[in-house]
């Protein structure tokens, strides 16, 4: 588009860069100025007792553990969830609106929804039981489990988490153009040629918004761990509410949300540098 | 997309036009939350005051957040608090609660017990709580369980080594740990550590920390542990352990305990806490009404301090839930069966002749959340970590000691009275 | 010939494949909600039963009538109808035409535009919530059920604006720009071709926004006292109740979102670009 008034983007963007300077970057300055400061001097004594306590090396780890499995699932599935619904007609509606669901669903309630599968008296016991599995209920959610516990959350993440890379991967499946697959389809391309050479690099856009949009909010993970795991499997958020809330410090638990929005940052940074884009089609 | 904003627009109207603007007393409580609780609260005993009260419960953490944030506002909005003695302590310290001293003097002439009173001064010169209701923590049994408990062992005065005992009979019986403790992100384990263990073991809290007693204690709870389930960590209430049998034997609040036995209170009995070598530890729970400075309605909320700290409203009061009065009258006999179990081993754990009392941490100001934190800490690198007992106390009595030197908090019994901050020795 | 001939020969056993394949993974969400509602419905015991047996014995809805007739239910309902009303009103008008720059122009500072649209999804919103709360007590905006919306736009306007950015992208400009060779005004074009063409995604959008601000509890129950959100409402009544009032209070909030996402599933897809099939 011509540019020939150069000042109308920002008048575009002016109001919500006003909104958001109003009600998020000033309490967000706010909260940063709290984290590097000690009784109004800038002091990093909220920064060494954050690295200090004894579950910051492990909720560092975990947080990014499990961004490393959930992600990638997520995506695949997402996938999957694309091409099977694009071989079908009739029923597609219907199909998606299912596979969208939990993304009405708040994490509370998907925490609750996941406990109840897999707590003790759980159903997934009483399968397992009625199967003849097992001969009593098995505890799966217990630090003396630390891997079950981490597939539990995983799981229960992947299930809250599939359907916003859904909808977006599905919407940028849609924007290929048939002529592509066609074409593809006559110079002799194999179903996994076609999907790895055309179908993967014209969803580049969609796959990039799914990727940073999953892995922030991935790194936000705290509801469905924490009813899940409690104490036993800490992460990020998670430590920042418990300094927030339990011992009352607001300092370490700003100094803990400083450290998630760099890492969130910088993770954003890294896709959007490998996952390039033509700039044109940017999502 | 019009009709939706024509509808988001009209549904604020309503909203707007149809929230109450009268002028009532707000009474904000982190106490009796649950929706039964809250609605005999509303409909009964608020029931007998002339202006309209508000009663609105909320979690902790935003408790937390709303009082701080009104305070450095300087607007208030809530005229009456109902919460912990620990949840206050942090207001209280920021000088942000009116001198009750008046109302506190009436109420020591209607019988509540100095020593409560005591504790609603938070370490300060004048009242900055009143005493509203008082409880403590107890364990609670199956009756199946009874079945394996150690030959000549009473479960009305049990010591550690016979609940270890019984614990591993269960365990061999069913081939699953059957004790458990609340030891989730809500739960409220510090106070067993605070309260129960450390009293218990060691005959103090903060001086004892990391004595030889403190290591012994450690070693016995680290037995104990063994035959207690790993889910105890997801604990937060552990009514719902016991109630869903994942668990037969339970430490808990009583409040925490109490819908599981008011649900069947023929299947449960309630007992004290084990003893250990120095006696038989116990911490009573306080929860306080206060009147924040700035109050918009000072008159209204002392009115209704006055009445809930009636005789009568206080037994209404522990008819209904898991807490008893702060003054100093005996209850109804007709109380609800599982509330009356609870009442018995409450009871029975103050009268215990080896009792041990533990008072509720006093001058510690907002650091009583770092506080528990040590505890917590001691517990998850001994016991969940395995880590060797006397590099954990000392490194975590270095954390205590810097805590106490920067509260200036002096010793609180059973820990022995100090000149100055409380010392970890 | 020969490609047609191995279709037909597969055909059957690959869709029985492709339908398996939905089929399980429409279980997979759908399962797990089920067992909810009959916790939700089955009572005290049906919560404590093991083994469990996953059917729907022994219903009632008595949980469900003991909500509606708690005091402040219905108001808290009518709050957090208000509240999502605000928060899609602002994410929409305040993020669209922030959409409409991204989509359109390239110009300095795009990339930080889309940063700090990002940074506001990256930073945990309750650590927020001390500063904001007293800025909104003295802007007189506290217990309000507009500072919540305000609060909860600003959690929905990355997506409103990320969002109209894809479904402007997906307005052909050509066919705003015939628009100008025929003689309407930049704003006239805008309104008459590419808002009706972008309306659907928009709609998607404004659900996302209703559901962000449907779902969000912290904020909604620091930054109120009276006026509670249904969420926030609930939070604080259910922690401490019995489980089974627990699966009804979350079955009551997860049953919104699936209508207002049911009423809207043709134009969700949508949402990150019109389809171009």
């Amino acid at each position: 588009m011509t540019n020939d008034r150069p000042w109308l983007p920002y008048a575009l963007i002016l109001p919500s860069v006003a909104f958001l300077a109003l009600l998020f970057v000033v309490p967000l300055v706010q909260t940063v100025w709290l984290a590097l400061s000690e009784n109004g001097a800038p002091s990093l004594a909220n920064i060494r007792t954050m690295a200090g306590d004894i579950n910051f090396a492990r909720s560092v780890q975990n947080t990014f553990l499990l961004a490393l499995a959930v992600i990638p699932v997520q995506i695949a599935i997402a996938l999957a969830m694309g091409t099977l619904v694009s071989k079908i007609g009739a029923g597609r509606e219907t199909i998606l609106w299912i596979w969208t669901i939990p993304l009405g669903i708040s994490d509370l309630a998907a925490g609750m929804v996941w406990l109840a599968i897999l707590q003790n008296t759980g159903y997934l016991n009483s399968l397992l039981f009625g199967l003849g599995l097992i001969e009593r209920q098995t505890a799966w959610l217990t630090y003396q489990t630390p891997v079950a516990l981490f597939i539990g959350i995983a799981i229960a993440e992947i299930w809250r988490g599939t359907a916003i890379v859904m909808v977006i991967i599905v919407a940028g499946l849609n924007q290929v153009p048939k002529e592509f697959r066609e074409a593809a389809e006559v110079f002799g391309a194999g179903p996994w040629t076609r999907f790895w050479r055309i179908t993967l690099p014209l969803i580049r856009p969609a796959l990039q918004s799914a990727l940073i949009l999953r892995t922030v909010l991935a790194f936000e993970v705290f509801a469905v761990v924490y009813a899940l795991g409690g104490r036993n499997f800490p992460v990020l958020v998670g430590e920042a509410y418990a300094w927030q809330n339990q011992n009352q410090n607001y300092g370490v638990a700003a100094a803990y949300a400083v450290l998630i929005m760099v890492i969130s940052l910088a993770a954003t940074l890294v896709y959007l540098k490998i996952v390039k884009v033509d700039p044109e089609r940017l999502p | 997309m019009k009709r939706l904003l024509s509808f988001g627009i009209l549904a604020t109207t309503v909203a707007a036009l149809a929230s109450p603007s009268l002028a009532q007393t707000v009474f904000l409580s982190t106490q009796l939350r649950p929706i039964e609780e809250a609605t005999v609260v509303r409909e009964e005993i608020l029931k007998g005051l002339d202006a309209p009260v508000d009663y609105i419960v909320e979690e902790p953490p935003q408790f937390a957040v709303r009082m701080e944030a009104e305070r450095q506002a300087g607007k208030h909005t809530i005229s009456l608090v109902g919460a912990l003695h620990g949840e206050l302590s942090p207001i209280a310290d920021k000088d942000a609660l009116e001198p009750l001293d008046t109302l506190a003097a009436k109420l020591a002439e209607a019988g509540m017990p100095q020593s409560f009173l005591d504790l609603g001064k938070l370490g300060k010169s004048s009242q900055q709580y009143i005493p509203w209701l008082q409880a403590t923590y107890v364990m609670a049994a199956h009756k199946d369980a009874l079945k394996y408990l150690p030959e000549g062992a009473d479960v009305k005065a049990l010591t550690y080594d016979q609940l270890i005992a019984w614990g591993k009979a269960m365990q061999e019986a069913t081939g699953q740990p059957q004790i458990g403790f609340p030891a989730g992100p809500k739960g409220l384990m510090a106070r067993y550590f605070e309260g129960y263990f450390y009293p218990s073991f060691t005959g103090g809290v903060v001086r004892t920390f990391r004595n030889a007693d403190a290591v012994a204690g450690w070693e016995t709870f680290k037995e104990l542990w063994s035959v207690v389930t790993p889910n105890s960590t997801n604990y937060d209430f552990m009514q719902e352990p016991l109630a869903a049998g994942e668990v037969m034997v339970a430490w808990d609040h009583v409040a925490r305990l109490k819908n599981a036995i008011s649900a069947a209170p023929d299947d449960y009995v309630v007992f004290p806490a084990p003893a250990g070598s120095k006696g038989r530890g116990y911490m009573p729970v306080i929860a306080g009404l206060a009147i924040p400075k700035g109050a918009p309605d000072v008159a209204g909320a002392t009115a209704v301090i006055e009445h809930l700290t009636k005789p009568d409203t206080q037994l209404l009061t522990a008819t209904h839930v898991g807490f008893f009065p702060t003054l100093n009258i005996d209850l109804p006999t007709d109380l609800d069966p599982g509330v009356a179990l609870l009442a018995g081993a409450v009871k029975a754990t103050q009268s215990a002749e080896d009792a041990v009392i533990s008072l509720l941490p006093v001058g510690l100001g907002d650091k009583g959340g770092e506080f528990n934190k040590v505890y917590m800490d001691s517990f998850q690198r001994i016991v969940l970590q395995n880590e060797p007992i006397a590099d954990v106390l000392k490194s975590q009595g270095d954390v205590l000691a810097k805590l106490m030197a920067d509260t200036g908090a002096a010793c609180w019994a059973p820990d022995a009275a100090s000149d100055g901050a409380c010392p970890v020795e | 010939m020969s490609t047609a001939m191995k279709t037909a020969g597969f055909s059957s056993s690959r869709r029985l494949l492709l339908w398996s394949g939905i089929v399980a993974l429409c279980a997979w969400v759908i399962v797990p909600i089920y067992l909810v509602a009959i916790g939700a419905l089955g009572g005290r015991t049906g919560v404590y039963q093991w083994p469990k047996t996953g059917l729907p014995t022994g219903l009632s809805i008595e949980p469900f009538l003991l909500f509606l007739k708690t005091e402040g239910v219905v108001q808290s309902f009518l709050n957090s109808l208000g509240a999502a009303g605000i928060t899609v009103t602002l994410s929409i008008l305040l993020g669209a035409p922030a959409g409409y720059a991204l989509a359109r122009y390239t110009f300095p500072g795009k990339d930080g535009y889309r940063l700090l649209v990002l940074l506001t999804r990256a930073f945990p919103l309750a650590i927020l919530a001390l500063p904001l709360t007293v800025s909104f007590i003295r802007l007189g905006l506290y217990d309000t059920i507009v500072g919540v919306g305000l609060i909860h736009t600003v959690l929905a306007l990355p997506f409103a604006a990320l969002v109209t950015q894809g479904i402007f992208l997906g307005v052909p400009r050509e066919l705003e720009e015939a628009a100008w060779v025929f003689g309407c005004t930049r704003i006239q074009a805008f309104f008459k071709v590419v808002v009706p063409l972008a309306l659907p995604g928009i709609v998607a959008t404004a659900v996302f926004a209703f559901v962000i601000s449907w779902n969000e509890v912290f904020a909604a129950s620091v930054l109120t006292v009276r006026n509670r959100t249904l969420t926030a409402y609930l939070l604080t009544v259910l922690s401490e109740s019995p489980m089974h009032y627990r699966f009804a209070g979350g079955l009551l909030l997860i049953l919104p979102s699936v209508i207002f996402i049911f009423a809207v599933r043709r134009y969700l897809f949508a949402i990150w670009g019109i389809s171009s099939k």
